[in-house]
Parts: C-alpha cells; sequence; structure tokens
C-alpha cells in the first residue's frame, strides 16, 4: 500500500475540517426536524441527542487536527460518550469503524468504499438491524452501493456525488412505505408506516454533509 | 450465607434504564428482596441528566458491581441495550466476558436474575433464568 504523499496528507487534513464543519452544522440546523421526526414514530430525542453529540465533536478542537482516521475513532468515541441515546453507538460505530478502516490516502474513492464498507458492518453488529428495517441502514447501505458502482466504472468523482446525493434521497424517500421492526419504531407495527425514519433522514443529512465536503476541496 | 456477609462469589447485576427514578426504583425493589448478598448499581439517564443512557455511567455501574463470577445486566429499550453493549466493549478483555446483557423484562428480569445470584448461581445460570421471563 502506497503512503500518503505530501499533498494528499494536506488535502485529507483539509478534508478533515470541512467534513467537521459540515456535518456539525446540518445537525445543527435540523435538529428540531430529526426530533419531530422521532416524535413521530420514537422517543423524540433523536434531534436533541445528535445535537449534543456534534456539539461535543465541534467543541472537540483536536479532532480537526488530527489525520481523518484518528479524528473519525475520536468523532465517534465522542458520540458514545455524549449521545445518550441508541443513535450514539450506531453512529459512533460507524465513524469508530471507518477510522480503523482508513489505509493508505482516505481522499481515494476505493479507500473511502472500504471505510464505508467497514463502518455499515460495525453499524449492522451494533443494531443487529439490516436493510429493510426502517433504519439508517436503508440509506446508508444504497449510498455504498452507488459509490462502488461509479468507482467501478470509473465516474468523474463531480458525478460520483451527484449520484450518491440522489441516491441517499431516494432512500430516504423508501424508508416511508417501510415497517419498523428495529428500535423504538417497531412498537407501533403497523403505524410505523407513513413516516420518514429519523435515523434513515440523519444519515442522508450526513452523507450530503460529506459530499459538501468532499466537493469543497475538489474546489480548492 | 448470611445477608450482608460478603459478595465477590455472587453475580452481581446491573439494572440500565432511560430513567434514573426507574433504574433506582428496580434496584430498591431487588435489594428489598435479596438484600445485600450480592454486587448491585444501577445507571439511568443520558450525560445531560435527561432520559436516555450513558455509556460512562454504566462502566461505572459494572466496575461498581464487580464479581470474579461475572455481572449481568438488565436493560430497558434499545439504546439502553446497544449502550450496554457499547460499555462491555470497552471493558478490558478479561473482563468482558464475563459481563452479559440479558434479554429480559427490567423489572422481573432483575429480581429474578438477584434470586438466582443470590442463590449461587452461574453467570450462565443467571441469565438464563432471566430470560425464561421473555416472549421468545
Amino acid at each position: 500500500m502506497n503512503g500518503p504523499t505530501g499533498e494528499s496528507c494536506d488535502m485529507a487534513h483539509e478534508l478533515t475540517q470541512h467534513l467537521v464543519e459540515a456535518v456539525v452544522t446540518t445537525i445543527r440546523d435540523h435538529a428540531d426536524e430529526l426530533t419531530g421526526l422521532d416524535q413521530a414514530i420514537g422517543d423524540g430525542d433523536h434531534g436533541i441527542n445528535m445535537k449534543r453529540g456534534f456539539d461535543a465533536i465541534a467543541e472537540a478542537a483536536e479532532i480537526k487536527t488530527l489525520p481523518l482516521g484518528d479524528a473519525l475513532q475520536k468523532a465517534g468515541m465522542t458520540l458514545v460518550m455524549k449521545v445518550g441515546g441508541a443513535s450514539g453507538p450506531l453512529y459512533g460505530s460507524l465513524l469508530m469503524a471507518m477510522g480503523k478502516a482508513v489505509a493508505g490516502d482516505p481522499t481515494q474513492g476505493q479507500q473511502i468504499q472500504a471505510m464505508l464498507a467497514e463502518g455499515i458492518a460495525a453499524v449492522k453488529k451494533r443494531g443487529k438491524s439490516d436493510v429493510g428495517e426502517k433504519t439508517m441502514l436503508d440509506v446508508l447501505v444504497p449510498v455504498s452501493e452507488t459509490l462502488a458502482s461509479n468507482l467501478s466504472r470509473h465516474a468523474p468523482p463531480t458525478e460520483t456525488i451527484a449520484g450518491l446525493r440522489a441516491t441517499a434521497d431516494a432512500a430516504l424517500e423508501r424508508t416511508k412505505a417501510m415497517k419498523a421492526t428495529k428500535g423504538r419504531a417497531s412498537f407501533l407495527g403497523d403505524r410505523s408506516i407513513g413516516h420518514l425514519d429519523p435515523g434513515a433522514r440523519s444519515s442522508q443529512l450526513l452523507i450530503h454533509a460529506v459530499c459538501d465536503a468532499v466537493a469543497e476541496s475538489l474546489r480548492t | 450465607m448470611k445477608r450482608g456477609e460478603h459478595t465477590t462469589d455472587r453475580v452481581g447485576i446491573v439494572v440500565v434504564s432511560h430513567s434514573h427514578e426507574v433504574a433506582k426504583g428496580t434496584i430498591d425493589m431487588v435489594r428489598q428482596m435479596v438484600g445485600n448478598e450480592i454486587p448491585l448499581a444501577f445507571s439511568g439517564g443520558n450525560p445531560a441528566g435527561g432520559l436516555g443512557t450513558d455509556v460512562a455511567s454504566i462502566l461505572a455501574a459494572i466496575e461498581k458491581a464487580w464479581s470474579p463470577k461475572g455481572v449481568a445486566i438488565l436493560v430497558d429499550l434499545g439504546g439502553a441495550e446497544s449502550n450496554s453493549e457499547m460499555a462491555i466493549e470497552m471493558l478490558s478483555e478479561d473482563r468482558r466476558e464475563k459481563v452479559v446483557v440479558c434479554n429480559a423484562p427490567i423489572v422481573e428480569g432483575a429480581v429474578m436474575a438477584a434470586t438466582e445470584a443470590a442463590g449461587g448461581g452461574s453467570l450462565q445460570a443467571v441469565r438464563a433464568t432471566a430470560e425464561e421471563l421473555s416472549p421468545r
């Protein structure tokens, strides 16, 4: 495996800064909406919990200065310790597994794909869940598949980013018709049908934020 | 064994609820039934003091109820389970395998688990006794 060159190190560092800013901003901006979605089919704390976790990431100033792998692990641990709801260990496990999977240059598509695959495996394990159960996985897994297919046909980065955004949006919308069988929403049974899943919405927001940050890094 | 004698040869019980009051109340009920024969601890509420669960506090509860025979955790809802599993993974390797989350109703499960633990049951027996209460 090739070690990162000086240039890609700088790129990776800049990317980490953009990523932290983008994800923190989107969670803060949408905290009330996430809580509203969760009041419909959960216990109404998703936005509050996510905001507490991402505020803590913003306050941990050293995260922005770390190499991406370390930054992801530190951010994941911060979510685990601060969120206080199921989203803490779920998003925490996602980020920690992605961070641990960093090997080589984290600005390369194949590397991101491998990281995301490890992250998704960790979420499945932590949540004892899989696709089709009206969870964050119903956004993350299709996004990962789109990334893989774009990479395999060597699509240009801007096209890949647009594809990831569109996939996340369509995947989120599909959670509306799903019946929840995991988490608090599963108590509602059929009554969970017709509502967007709050965790799928936060995942879709975070995918957009990551796309924003990567697009920003590509421009500079 | 007399009540309050010593507890290190009994499985410890930890109760993890989204609510501090539920967690504490459950342990109060357990203590009334089995006394201080077994190590007991609870964790309830999120890091900000509201409803939710807190990995650091769960870790502290496992530490408090630690026994060489192991610790059985009773949880209420989703986040309590995943945060308890997270806490277990953060333990040292030799302790990790001696802590289990029981798939059982929190109050009834805690009482049944504690009764088995007080009788000197193994961690597996404590867990099995609590899980007999589960529908599946």
